[in-house]
């Protein structure tokens, strides 16, 4: 089981949160004008990197408040949780 | 090859089993291919077998970054059923069983296919709703297909607790009798056995990572840790790490890949005679002829490559089981494992072509596709071969993501299934 530090409440267990998938996906402004590719790609297609990925959490059974965090999908280990709102932050220096 | 028969298990019997040869060769990849399987799971290597068998194109390479059959086709638990809403699923469910139905003659290898049904529970009004649905949907198509009473699937089962004082009780139960399960193992040793028979290579340990292009933009062939080889069409069969194979390509998936897990129990005596699955609490779970009790988990809620899955969703579905079966509290686990599922949004596989001309693709088979490996494998074959789908895949482009016309399973069933 992952812990996330929720930014808001701090460190909880995993069972606490809701996972909503890849973050920084911007929905077109104006639909209507950009066609089904497009479309297509904004709604069904995603990264699923293996490596760092961004994504969205929620704290359902906390604060409720939504969040994003960058976690390796290699070793599930979470880098850095950040609020909606703010730029992905830029990776760690890689340790020794 | 030389066939199994009962001739040569005497024979070999007197002479203290000495005489066994390798079931198939560990060829060196040679420069060329007609055709170039990326991935040597069950769906991969069924893929060479009916390249083969049904269209004449021999001269067929399988690709597998490690050892055949050690990804999702061992990692399953091994269900096997056709019982689906939507009339494409089931007609490509459908078309596995039956080739199930006679793969063991068909490679000359027992895959122990066992007939011993699945029966899916239903805990409360919805369930009961949505699966009654299915048994007539199925039934319109010619799929079997029945309705049980509580006392009914207690006859059917009789390890199952049909007690009304139990959290979430069984009020009724639908089961496919054809359904079943085969030992997953055997599938990829059986096709790999009939394929290298028919002249097919299939080379172990030898990762793509990347893709030649002629000057037209179509595939040339790929490069692998084993070297350069050429080929005009190549068939990606990776399933969790599609996302990743097709990157090499340039291309990106609707995909997503997650952990499943699976996990078995110490061995006991036959006590279990059927399938028995639950998606309203969750679990499934079957006996294997060792007579361990085999159980799936659900997925992780995040992508994830780490073919591990978090204790809670496997503690999950245990305590599901031990509230249908409270009998098995007892029992130990042994193992617990996960695997690297690839989810489509509509919960349906992709199996056709790509925007790059050679270039195929069969994945998105989520949480179920070892149930559809020969299935998959020979209507695969059929998309290879001539270029165009088979009737039977053909619902399933990659362009519904585009087009809309979606084959929701998700939506039908309401959980990964």
């Amino acid at each position: 089981m992952l812990l996330l530090d929720c930014p808001y409440c701090g460190r909880r267990p995993e069972i606490e949160f809701r996972c909503g998938g890849e973050a920084h996906i911007a929905r077109p402004p104006e639909p209507g004008t950009i066609g089904d590719a497009a479309w297509g790609e904004f709604l069904f297609y995603r990264t699923s990197p293996k490596g760092v990925h961004a994504e969205r959490w929620l704290h359902v059974h906390g604060c409720r408040r939504w969040f994003n965090a960058l976690r390796d999908t290699m070793s599930d280990k979470i880098i850095a949780t950040y609020p909606m709102g703010t730029p992905r932050p830029a990776l760690p220096e890689a340790g020794p | 090859m030389r066939r199994f028969s009962l001739g040569t298990l005497l024979s070999e019997a007197f002479k203290g089993h000495q005489g066994w040869e390798r079931q198939w060769r560990s060829p060196e990849p040679k420069p060329a291919y007609d055709v170039v399987i990326v991935g040597g799971g069950g769906h991969g290597l069924a893929t060479a077998y009916y390249l083969a068998k049904e269209h004449g194109l021999a001269n067929v390479a399988v690709l597998e970054k490690a050892w055949i059959g050690g990804g999702n086709t061992g990692r399953n638990t091994t269900i096997i059923r056709s019982n689906y809403l939507q009339e494409e699923s089931a007609a490509i469910y459908e078309h596995a069983v039956k080739l199930w139905e006679g793969l063991s003659r068909e490679l000359n290898y027992n895959v122990m296919f066992s007939q011993r049904g699945v029966m899916m529970l239903a805990h409360n009004t919805h369930d009961v709703q949505s699966l009654r649905r299915h048994v007539y949907a199925n039934r319109l198509v010619g799929i079997d297909n029945e309705w049980l009473t509580p006392d009914e699937a207690k006859r059917f089962c009789p390890a199952l607790n049909t007690s009304p004082d139990i959290r979430y009780p069984v009020v009724g139960a639908a089961l496919q009798r054809r359904g079943g399960v085969a030992r997953h193992d055997a599938v990829a040793w059986g096709y790999a056995r009939a394929a290298d028979a028919l002249g097919v290579d299939i080379i172990e340990n030898c990762e793509v990572v990347g893709f030649q292009r002629d000057a037209g933009g179509a595939v040339a062939g790929v490069e692998t840790s084993k070297g350069e080889i050429a080929a005009t069409r190549v068939g990606v069969v990776a399933a969790g790490h599609t996302n990743v194979v097709m990157a090499r390509a340039g291309l990106r998936m609707p995909l997503e890949s997650f952990p499943l897990q699976a996990l078995v129990s110490e061995p006991i005596k036959p006590v279990f005679p059927c399938v028995v699955m639950s998606n309203t609490v969750h679990a499934y779970i079957s006996q294997s002829d060792k007579g361990e009790l085999v159980i799936g988990a659900g997925t992780d809620q995040y992508v994830s490559y780490s073919q591990r899955g978090g204790l809670h969703i496997a503690t999950h579905t245990l305590e599901a089981i031990c509230e249908l079966f409270p009998q098995f509290s007892r029992l130990r686990m042994l193992r617990n494992w996960g695997g690297i599922v690839d989810v489509t949004p509509d919960r349906s596989p992709i199996i056709g072509r790509t925007p790059i001309e050679g270039l195929f693709v069969n994945c998105g088979w989520g949480t179920g596709g070892f149930k559809a490996t020969p299935g998959s494998g020979h209507v695969f074959a059929h998309t290879i071969a001539t270029g165009e789908p088979h009737a039977i895949n053909a619902p399933f482009t990659l362009d519904r993501f585009r087009t809309g016309r979606l084959i929701d399973e998700a939506a039908a069933a309401a959980v990964a299934h």
